[in-house]
Formats: C-alpha cells, sequence, structure tokens
C-alpha cells in the first residue's frame, strides 16, 4: 500500500513536471490565449461562481450575504409549487422543441444546401431570419389575440370549427402550446447556421466516392457520409439547441404575460427573473440558476456521447 | 426507373449525359427532390409569413390597423407610419443621430474586438496542444449555455467595481469574450490541416505570421459568421442595467420606448418593429453572399 502510495505521488509528480516543461515551451500559446482568457474570467467565470456562492446565502443586495447553506434548495424542491410548475413547462418546452428545432436546423440546412446557388441564398436568409429578427414574436400576440379580431380565431369561426373565439393566450389550455410555436418558428438560430457553413465545407469528392462503393440513396449518403464530417457542427447544434431549450422566458413572457394566468405559462428562467428582479432575492434566484446550470450540462453531456455514435 | 430511362436517354445521345452526370448529383432521384423541395418551399412560406405581416402592417395607415375582420395586407400602403415615427424622433429629447452613433459605436467596437482576440485564442486552442487549453475550452463551452439573466447581477456588481458603469465599455468589453465567437472559431479550425501551419512554419514564419496569413484568410466563412453574430446580440442589446445617461443609450432602446407607447402609437410600433427587425437581416443579406463566395472559392484539400 505504502509502496503503490509513494508510486502514484512519483507518477504524479512526473507528470507536473512534464506539463510544467510542456507550458514552458508553449509560452506562445499562453500569450494568443491570454487577453481573450483574461475578459473571459472576468465577465464569464467570475460572475458563474459569485452565482453558486450566492446560491447558499440569503442576500437582497441591500444587506450583505447571510449563509443559510442548503435552505434555499430545500425550500426550492420541497416547498415552492409555483417552481415546480416552472420545471414541468420548462422540461415539456425542452423535451419537444429542443430535438424537434435541432432536427429542423440541420434538415432545412440539407435540403437547402442542394439548391442552385441564388435559391439557396434566399432559403438561407428566409430559414434564419425569424430568429434573428429581434422581438418580432410580439406579432404573435395579434394572430392568436382572444377576441374575435384575432386572425387565429377569425379564420377558424370562418371555418366553422369553433363558434366562440378562443382566449388562446389566457386560457393554461393552449398557452404552452402555443409558445412551442413560435419558439420553433424561431429555433432556426446559430445552429442552423452554422450547419449550413458546414455542409458547404463537406467535401464533394467524397459523395463520388461514395456513389462507387455502393451507397445507394440520399439517405445513406447522410447517414455514412455528411454527418460524420458534420460531427464539429453537429456539437455546436447541440449546445445551442440546449441552451435555447432551457433558457425559454423571452417567449413566454412576452405571450403569456408576466405573470401568466395560473403561472400556467411560467418557466424556470421565468422564476429566476422574479426572484432576481422583482423580489431582489438574488440567492433564490441564484439557486434556481445553479440547478438549471447542472441540469444543462448534464443535458449536454448525454447529448455529446449520443453524437459521438453518429455514422458507425 | 427513371434513372433507367435517363441511362437509355443518355446512351442514344451521348453528349446529352455527360451534361446530366454534370449537373445531377448522385444518389438522388427525381421524385424525392421534388417533393423535398415542395416541402421546403411550403416551410419557408410558414417561416416568412409573420414577418411579411409585421412589414404589412407597418405600412397599413391606422384605420385598418383596428378593421375588422382584420385583413392580412394592406389595402392602401402608407409610409405615413415610418413619417410619424421619424417626427416623434425629430421631437426627442437627446437628438436621434446621437442614439445612432451609440449603437454604432458599440457594434463595431464590440465586434471588431472580439474578433481580433477571440480568433486569437481559437487559433492556438484548435492547433496547440498546451497543458490547459483543452480545460480551458470546455470551460469555454460550459459558459456558452449560462444564461444572460443569471449572470447579470454579478456582472453589474464587477462592472461597478472596475468603474465602469454608465460608460460603452460595460457593454463592449464583455463582448470581446463572447463564448460562441471563439467556439465557432475553434470548431472551424480544426478543420484546418495542421500541416498548413507547419509548412508555413519551416519557411520560417513565426506564430503571429502563421496566424495572420495562414491562419486567418483560410477560416473567413467563420469569422464572418462571428461578425453576424456578435453584431445581432450588440445591435439587440438595449444596455438597460449599465447605462443609464439618455445620451449614451443604443437606438434599439429608445426605438423601444416609442413603442410602448400604447395604442396611440400602434402604427409607430409596427413600424418599429420593421426597423428593429430589418437591421438584422439586411447586415445578414450582405454578409451572407460574402460567406457562400469564401465558401465556394476557399475549397481547402488536406
Amino acid at each position: 500500500m505504502k509502496e503503490y502510495i509513494r508510486k502514484y505521488f512519483l507518477l504524479r509528480r512526473h507528470n507536473f513536471q512534464v506539463s510544467v516543461k510542456k507550458a514552458k515551451r508553449s509560452k506562445m500559446c499562453y500569450a494568443f490565449l491570454a487577453p481573450y482568457a483574461l475578459i473571459f474570467a472576468l465577465f464569464y467565470i467570475l460572475p458563474v461562481v459569485t452565482s453558486i456562492f450566492f446560491s447558499f446565502t440569503y442576500y437582497n443586495i441591500l444587506e450583505s450575504p447571510r449563509f443559510i447553506g442548503l435552505q434555499n434548495y430545500i425550500s426550492l424542491i420541497l416547498e415552492d409549487e409555483i417552481f415546480l410548475t416552472g420545471v414541468k413547462n420548462t422540461f415539456l418546452i425542452a423535451v419537444i422543441t429542443g430535438p424537434l428545432g435541432y432536427i429542423a436546423s440541420f434538415l432545412f440546412a440539407w435540403l437547402i444546401n442542394e439548391l442552385p446557388r441564388w435559391i439557396r441564398t434566399i432559403a438561407v436568409i428566409v430559414f434564419y431570419a425569424p430568429s434573428i429578427a429581434g422581438n418580432v414574436f410580439v406579432i404573435f400576440t395579434i394572430f392568436f389575440r382572444g377576441d374575435a379580431y384575432g386572425y387565429v380565431n377569425a379564420f377558424l369561426m370562418d371555418v366553422g370549427i369553433i363558434d366562440a373565439p378562443v382566449l388562446w393566450l389566457i386560457d393554461p389550455k393552449y398557452m404552452l402550446n402555443i409558445c412551442m410555436i413560435v419558439i420553433l418558428w424561431m429555433s432556426l438560430g446559430q445552429g442552423f447556421l452554422s450547419f449550413v457553413a458546414g455542409l458547404q465545407g463537406v467535401d464533394r469528392s467524397q459523395y463520388e466516392a461514395g456513389c462507387m462503393d455502393g451507397v445507394k440513396n440520399r439517405w445513406q449518403e447522410l447517414w455514412y457520409i455528411t454527418l460524420p464530417n458534420m460531427k464539429p457542427m453537429l456539437m455546436f447544434g447541440a449546445v445551442m439547441a440546449i441552451t435555447q431549450a432551457f433558457g425559454v422566458c423571452d417567449v413566454t413572457m412576452a405571450l403569456c404575460g408576466y405573470p401568466s394566468t395560473d403561472y400556467a405559462g411560467r418557466t424556470v428562467v421565468t422564476h429566476l427573473f422574479d426572484y432576481g428582479y422583482s423580489r431582489f432575492e438574488m440567492g433564490y434566484a441564484s439557486a434556481i440558476a445553479t440547478l438549471l446550470f447542472l441540469v444543462m450540462i448534464l443535458c449536454n453531456k448525454a447529448i455529446q456521447s449520443l453524437l459521438r455514435r453518429v455514422g458507425t | 426507373m427513371s434513372k433507367r430511362i435517363r441511362v437509355q436517354n443518355a446512351q442514344t445521345i451521348p453528349h446529352l449525359r455527360v451534361l446530366r452526370l454534370k449537373k445531377r448529383q448522385p444518389n438522388r432521384s427525381r421524385l424525392g427532390d421534388f417533393f423535398l423541395d415542395l416541402f421546403l418551399l411550403g416551410m419557408a412560406m410558414l417561416m416568412i409569413f409573420p414577418l411579411v405581416f409585421a412589414i404589412s402592417s407597418a405600412l397599413k395607415p391606422l384605420d385598418e390597423l383596428f378593421m375588422f375582420p382584420p385583413k392580412i395586407f394592406a389595402q392602401n400602403p402608407t409610409l405615413d407610419n415610418f413619417s410619424d415615427l421619424f417626427v416623434t424622433m425629430g421631437k426627442s429629447w437627446v437628438t436621434f443621430s446621437r442614439y445612432i452613433f451609440n449603437t454604432v459605436f458599440i457594434t463595431v467596437a464590440g465586434t471588431a474586438g472580439h474578433l481580433i482576440i477571440a480568433s486569437m485564442g481559437a487559433f492556438v486552442l484548435a492547433k496547440y496542444d498546451f497543458p490547459g487549453g483543452k480545460t480551458f475550452f470546455n470551460i469555454v463551452v460550459v459558459a456558452l449555455m449560462f444564461n444572460g439573466y443569471v449572470t447579470a447581477i454579478p456582472n453589474y456588481l464587477i462592472i461597478n467595481a472596475l468603474g465602469w458603469v454608465d460608460t460603452y465599455w460595460a457593454i463592449i468589453i464583455p463582448a470581446f469574450a463572447a463564448p460562441i465567437g471563439l467556439f465557432l472559431m475553434k470548431q472551424f479550425m480544426e478543420g484546418l490541416p495542421m500541416s498548413l501551419v507547419e509548412a508555413a512554419k519551416i519557411d520560417g514564419a513565426n506564430e503571429w505570421k502563421v496566424f495572420i496569413s495562414i491562419v486567418m484568410p483560410n477560416v473567413k466563412p467563420a469569422w464572418l459568421t462571428m461578425i453576424i453574430f456578435s453584431v445581432q446580440s450588440l445591435w439587440n442589446n438595449r444596455a438597460a442595467t449599465f447605462i443609464y445617461s439618455e445620451e449614451k443609450k443604443p437606438l434599439v432602446y429608445a426605438l423601444q420606448q416609442i413603442q410602448s407607447g400604447g395604442i396611440a402609437r400602434t402604427g409607430q410600433a409596427a413600424a418599429v418593429t420593421v426597423i428593429v427587425m430589418l437591421v438584422p437581416i439586411i447586415i445578414f443579406v450582405l454578409s451572407e453572399s460574402q460567406i457562400l463566395e469564401t465558401m465556394a472559392s476557399s475549397g481547402l484539400k488536406d
């Protein structure tokens, strides 16, 4: 046992010395990375660390934080029913719009890629525009307005499917579904663009070689040639999809109101927003953030291991 | 079936065969192409409809905006809403050119710094193996997922400590380190063959030279994409948390203040929606053609 521990430390020390030597040799690398690393640490790592720290405290900005251990987490999970509604909604939205938006992004990028160049240019703009159009999604409140002025109500009453206007954005029954439609509409974002750019970079001659080697149709080609070539972009798209799916709050807040009827449109981030910006319970809000963050990381790990199997 | 007919035709007219082979990709059936294109067209119509609607309602005169039953397209399109908006803008306390300057300055400075700093970092992360590099990149990936609302309060405390509250730097400097740019750049640079870098080094170029004249020109598509993302996020950044002097606020903030002016400003609000929406789209349209162009010409073969 003693021998084992001694060897272990010897190995550790050796490894450490090797990396120090390597580090000395690659001074240039650190010089290149330094400006980015510095700003990144200051504005991205430090706030996250502070967030985790505050999640164990009671902190309302005015008074200095008071350490209360796991109390925030305990009341969050055991006592806060609205939070659980938020978790349920976020989970539903993430599970439905996340994968669907991701697959749609790739599918459209792939289909667009085969079009002649000028159509492709237009198609990319058409599909990408909703996600960069600022707060245009507010326009959906006009479509789904609760009275007969709303386009959806007017149309459905005209056709005769419903005989009285439906309160699309006020009735908890419909609220979430409409939010999902809007989120899906906006989901062809950065991941989509990355796919389009990546598909352009796939070597043409691989397809010809694949054809010679017995690839029979476009779907086989997709699985055996295109997807393996696209792995880096697929990973990126997955991260973006997760971020989008779990970070939903702008859309639900704009469409269903804040707060929404019976909290039916509440998501985890809305809850965070509520406690952080309306009630100034930063400790509690930080606990929500930390939980959300953990779930996102786990989700990302799962998807990464899934993507490793693509094309094999 | 269709494939066989094509082959027969091609045999009768030999030169046609060459043309066809050039034009059509392998492994594609005509029927499949047709249905997939039809599907794509339908989806495109659905996607664009809300945007078209936004533009058409900005062109509606006020009485049509409140018409019952509602019409999707404007009957008598006018630009009144836009001219009203310009009148309101002209009456604002801070001149409108100042808002425009603020936005342009923040966007240009933030994007330029981001592009240089993040691609430098991405270059060494993608092409060299050094202690801590992988860990750092993993942290960047994780940071990519952290929602902006979460970090807003600690961010404010930090910026306050630096004394940057109510200056442009509060928006510009954090934008330099946006994780998405580095992530994207690194992923694209990994596709560059290492032999390219090594060849340049053998020819006597130092790292800086390799970075500027070998790596950067070869990842043009990636940095154009990076610029688009950065410009978009900076354009949409209302900066409400950090900047409180009216004369330093960006354009989007001022526009959205007009937008929230109630029923009387419905027309102007529609016009604002269109302006806020069109700027990022136009920037994208302009740079997109360039992306596709550079993509086509910068075919890198190992």
